[in-house]
């Protein structure tokens, strides 16, 4: 349990020291890398609770795809940043104000839960259902899947929905741009672009 | 017996340190003959011999490379971000490394048998594009900014396809436990069953190691060396290793995911004879020695063809090929339970 406990203050220490340094660091990219430390850290909190799955999901879909385009727009572009912190002092208050709601908040929340009774035996062993011992993503996929099931298709919907939304606000056909076409490439025949011409020595070749 | 700390911390760790190199040390030299292999390879499918003259039959060339770049300056351009010019290059070989923690040499041979393996190795190759873009960004220069770009959006993009064939391999083995996905290939290797899909991943591991014919990222002809072209003796040497030991890596994960891992191709007296790792290492040995033959065959691809092929074609293939099999599995009660 030693080496749990050590390895628990060591992934919480860095995952809040990187935070910090999320919000202070002067270059936008280091922020990013920070970040992505940050991820890595939560991914190894869930480890030592168990949650490998989740851990896992965190490092491919945060980590492996959303930081990737973070960094991918933060490197292309070309921010001012002494003039966005010149603004630092005046925001301050209203940010202090929001931090400390959302804190709140999830105090709040945290010192009224209460687990619903078919859930409290599960609690005790998560990884029992039904007498089995499962993997974490057996006993993940059984709730999702079957308990959830509606409550998930509906975050699937919703998904989907801002996924097209963000496609028709970002798709625009501009004129001009060339475009390959492979179907008008390959209906090409030899009469339409090869002209076999005899050419005379100092005669002009007449229609070429 | 396991009670105090020796026997509760100290031995255990010994022990793992000891498997760690046990498997690091053997990549590390595989790593340096398949630069070997390389050459070789191309040089016989172009009518050349290689590199013949250090050693018998040029065995001694990666050493001798290996040593030259070793005793080379490391060169950190001016205006370059110091420290993260410095990372990328450790990012990456790290990378490359520690993937193999969870690959299953045999039944019970391997490091950390975790029950997310297939998931790990996902993760961890969704990771490599990092020692890249922040090479590229680091080194401040024009070449290498694009080559990172490039190399970017061309592994984002293959990843997609890359995660729908491995979700149609686990609906098939039932788990994500790389030796149960192994053990479920007894009877026939899924490369048979699945054989789109295999051909999909291997295409799409060419385009994740960013090899030939989906190298633009380091396109020579028109990015001179792409994201590494800043750097010089070691720092490029990691990236260089970093890049060879992810193919050996992409190699081992289609042979566990398809070609049936350690297990014998028939399970039969005069192939059982032979141990489990030396399949292994045989059909890893065949997919990599296919990663140098399709480098001899084919031109480069441009890019707009190369996200073509990623995003029209091998995605809504791959979905397709992936709705395909969980309806037979299900419609046929083929779903494996564990």
């Amino acid at each position: 349990m030693i080496i749990q406990t050590i390895m628990f203050y060591a992934f919480s220490a860095v995952a809040v020291a990187s935070g910090v340094m999320v919000v202070s660091a002067r270059n936008p990219v280091h922020s990013v890398l920070f970040l992505i430390l940050a991820f890595f850290n939560a991914a190894g909190l869930f480890v030592l609770m168990g949650a490998e799955f989740l851990a896992m999901i965190l490092v491919i879909v945060y980590v492996g795809a959303v930081a990737v385009l973070f960094l991918f727009v933060v490197m292309m572009l070309d921010v001012d940043f002494a003039r966005l912190r010149s603004g630092f002092l005046r925001y301050l208050p209203i940010g202090a104000l929001i931090g400390f709601i959302l804190l709140a908040e999830l105090i709040l929340i945290f010192g009224s839960w209460e687990l619903a009774p078919s859930v409290a035996t599960a609690k005790a062993a998560p990884m029992l259902v039904g007498g089995i011992s499962l993997t974490n993503t057996r006993a993940l996929g059984d709730l999702i899947y079957t308990r959830y099931i509606f409550a998930f298709q509906t975050a699937g919907v919703i998904l989907l929905v801002a996924m097209i939304g963000a496609i028709v606000l970002t798709l625009r056909h501009r004129v001009g741009t060339r475009r390959q076409s492979i179907a008008a490439q390959l209906a090409r025949t030899r009469a339409q672009s090869v002209e076999v011409v005899k050419v005379r020595v100092g005669e002009p070749v007449d229609g070429v | 017996m396991a009670s105090g700390f020796w026997g509760g911390y100290a031995l255990p760790t010994a022990i793992v340190v000891g498997e760690v190199i046990a498997v690091v040390v053997p990549l590390l030299i595989a790593i340096a003959y398949f630069t070997y292999a390389e050459r070789k390879v191309l040089a016989f499918s172009q009518l050349r011999k290689g590199p013949n003259v250090v050693g018998p039959f040029g065995l001694l060339q990666p050493i001798a490379d290996g040593v030259k770049l070793f005793l080379k300056e490391t060169v950190v351009p001016s205006g370059a971000n110091r420290i993260v010019f410095v990372a990328a290059p450790m990012v990456t070989f790290t990378l490359a490394l520690v993937a193999w923690a969870v690959i299953p040499f045999d039944y019970g041979i391997v490091i950390a048998n975790i029950n997310v393996g297939i998931l790990y190795l996902f993760a961890i190759s969704s990771l490599s594009v990092y020692g890249i873009i922040m090479a590229g960004w680091a080194s401040n220069s024009r070449y290498a900014f694009l080559g990172a770009l490039r190399s970017a959006a061309q592994m984002v993009s293959y990843e997609v396809s890359i995660g729908f064939v491995l979700v149609t391999v686990l609906l098939c083995a039932g788990s994500l436990n790389l030796t149960d996905i192994v053990m479920a290939q007894q009877h026939i290797w899924f490369c048979i069953p699945l054989l789109p899909m295999f051909v999909i991943f291997f295409v799409s591991g060419l385009a994740e190691t960013n090899r030939a014919p989906f190298d633009l990222p380091e396109g020579e002809s028109e990015l001179v060396a792409g994201y590494f072209v800043e750097y010089s003796a070691m720092t490029f040497a990691l990236f260089f290793l970093g890049e060879y030991g992810n193919m050996i890596l992409v190699s081992a994960m289609t042979t566990i995911l398809f070609l049936g891992g350690w297990l014998a191709p028939f399970g039969v007296v005069p192939f059982t004879w032979v141990p489990g790792p030396v399949w292994l290492a045989l059909k890893v040995a065949f997919v990599c020695f296919c990663f140098l033959w399709v480098r001899a065959t084919f031109p480069r691809f441009r890019y707009d063809q190369l996200m073509r092929l990623g995003w029209k074609v091998f995605l809504p293939f791959s979905l397709l090929w992936l709705v395909l099999t969980a309806g037979v599995l299900t419609g046929m009660g083929w779903v494996p339970v564990r």
